[in-house]
């Protein structure tokens, strides 16, 4: 794959610096049989410095992990060489599958099969809250 | 279909309408007699409990209606490992509402999610239990005639405290409430109630350690339990334990018409000679219990009043 070129897939970027290793690992992209480009500290007027990821397939993305990891990543859609979609991604509303609650005392502890959720309650300070039992999200 | 999971599943409106029918229940008992026959109540209790198990019960034999259930883990068939989830389930199967206690956080909440009938949490861990508030709001309506401009002190430990927690919450929906925190240093009331209810909704309140000197401000005093296990050191438990007992002679500044709740079980933070006082409406909070839950059963099961 060329780095610089990809016809269809996406480009992930303006995501923060350093932080790129935890997002594939999210995502799940070691999983893919495409191509797929870690690019790490570039510089970058917007905020010094910036990571950037490509992969080089249109892969279902799940947005609401990138909007929860980080929220101020801008998603670029290629298709046949030419960006079609740019996405900048917020906080999402609700966190399905993404996190685990971490209370020892939440029903999920002892109920491994339930589905994790998570609500945002508090949208300024990017807080999630078990929907079980309102204990903060650890993760951010 | 509604269950009742938090406190705050219920507007302002809605709470006044329970304490209005609660009222209208301890009024005129017999027109409600029948108003569940042929319903059946299932409590399904994970954990003991003596008070909030009877009170459910009774409600709903008080309504006419009838009873199944369990009162411990073992006795169901979580023992077997079947999940909250499918016991809620096969409940709905049987009955026409259930009321949950579990030990784990969040419980009652899976079950509503799954049953197809109305869930009640009858206290979830450390976490929620909105009928015991529903039972302090209709026990400050009755015994001050309103639920707005008063002074509530609570005293104990503020820090665990869930149903503190929730009268704060709820009690901050009214008009002219202050509050006044009596705790020791190591149990106060934690951040989040501090910054996501009173300072966001300002809401005044005091900070003390003395029982004695908030006692005569004080419309209502709702006492909690200091537990040894929350302290870190023996010494200052020893020191503190004292202090947060109520007495008849710590009453002797306090207002004429203050209302003492507790919501019980009490161990010996308020000695048993306060209990002829006629300020000492603890028990009176039991029966207001039950007539609230009635209320309640009725609005979820959406039974004509």
């Amino acid at each position: 794959m060329n780095v610089d070129s990809i016809r269809n897939g996406y480009v992930i970027d303006h995501i923060k610096a350093g932080t790129s290793m935890k997002l594939y690992h999210f995502l799940n992209l070691e999983k893919l049989d495409c191509g797929v480009a870690i690019i790490k500290n570039v510089q970058s007027g917007k905020s010094g410095k910036k990571d950037i990821i490509k992969i080089d397939s249109l892969i279902e993305l799940n947005l609401d992990v990138l909007g929860y990891l980080d929220p101020g990543i801008t998603v670029n859609m290629v298709k046949d060489g030419e960006i079609i979609e740019k996405r900048k991604l917020q906080l999402p509303d609700e966190l399905n599958g993404v996190i685990s609650c971490k209370n020892p005392r939440c029903i999920t502890s002892v109920e491994q099969e339930l589905p994790q959720r998570f609500k945002l309650t508090d949208p300024e300070n990017g807080v999630y809250r078990c929907i079980y039992c309102e204990a903060k999200a650890e993760h951010n | 279909m509604r269950s009742l999971i938090d406190i705050n599943d219920l507007s302002t409106e809605e709470i006044n309408h329970l304490i209005a029918t609660a009222n209208d229940i301890i009024a005129n008992p017999d027109k409600y007699a029948e108003k569940c026959r042929r319903k059946k109540l299932a409590t399904l209790f994970y954990e003991p409990s003596t008070r909030t198990r009877l009170s459910f019960e009774s409600a709903m034999l008080e309504l006419g209606g009838s009873v199944i259930g369990f009162s411990e883990a073992n006795s169901s068939s979580s023992a077997k490992g079947e999940s909250v989830a499918d016991t809620a389930r096969t409940v709905s199967c049987f009955a026409d509402i259930i009321a949950m206690r579990h030990p784990k956080e969040g419980a009652p909440m899976v079950a509503s999610l799954a049953a197809s009938i109305p869930v009640i949490n009858a206290g979830d861990g450390g976490h929620n239990h909105p009928t015991q508030t529903l039972t302090d709001l209709i026990t400050i309506s009755r015994e001050k005639g309103r639920l707005d401009n008063m002074t509530v002190g609570v005293c104990g430990d503020l820090k665990f405290g869930r149903t503190v927690h929730s009268l704060i919450n709820a009690m901050s929906r009214y008009e002219g409430i202050k509050f006044v925190m009596i705790s020791p240093e190591e149990l106060t009331i934690p951040d989040y109630v501090m910054q996501d209810v009173l300072q966001k909704k300002n809401i005044p309140y005091t900070e003390t350690r003395s029982l004695e000197e908030a006692m005569p401000d004080l419309d209502i005093l709702y006492m909690t339990r200091v537990q040894r296990e929350r302290f870190f050191n023996e010494a200052d438990y020893i020191r503190l334990k004292d202090s947060y007992i109520l007495t008849p002679e710590k009453l002797q500044n306090a207002k004429k018409d203050l209302a003492i709740l507790h919501p019980l079980p009490r161990v010996n933070e308020i000695s048993t000679a306060v209990d002829a006082d006629h300020r000492a409406c603890y028990f009176k909070q039991v029966l207001y219990g039950k007539y609230i839950r009635m209320a309640l059963i009725m609005m979820l099961l959406e039974v004509e009043e």
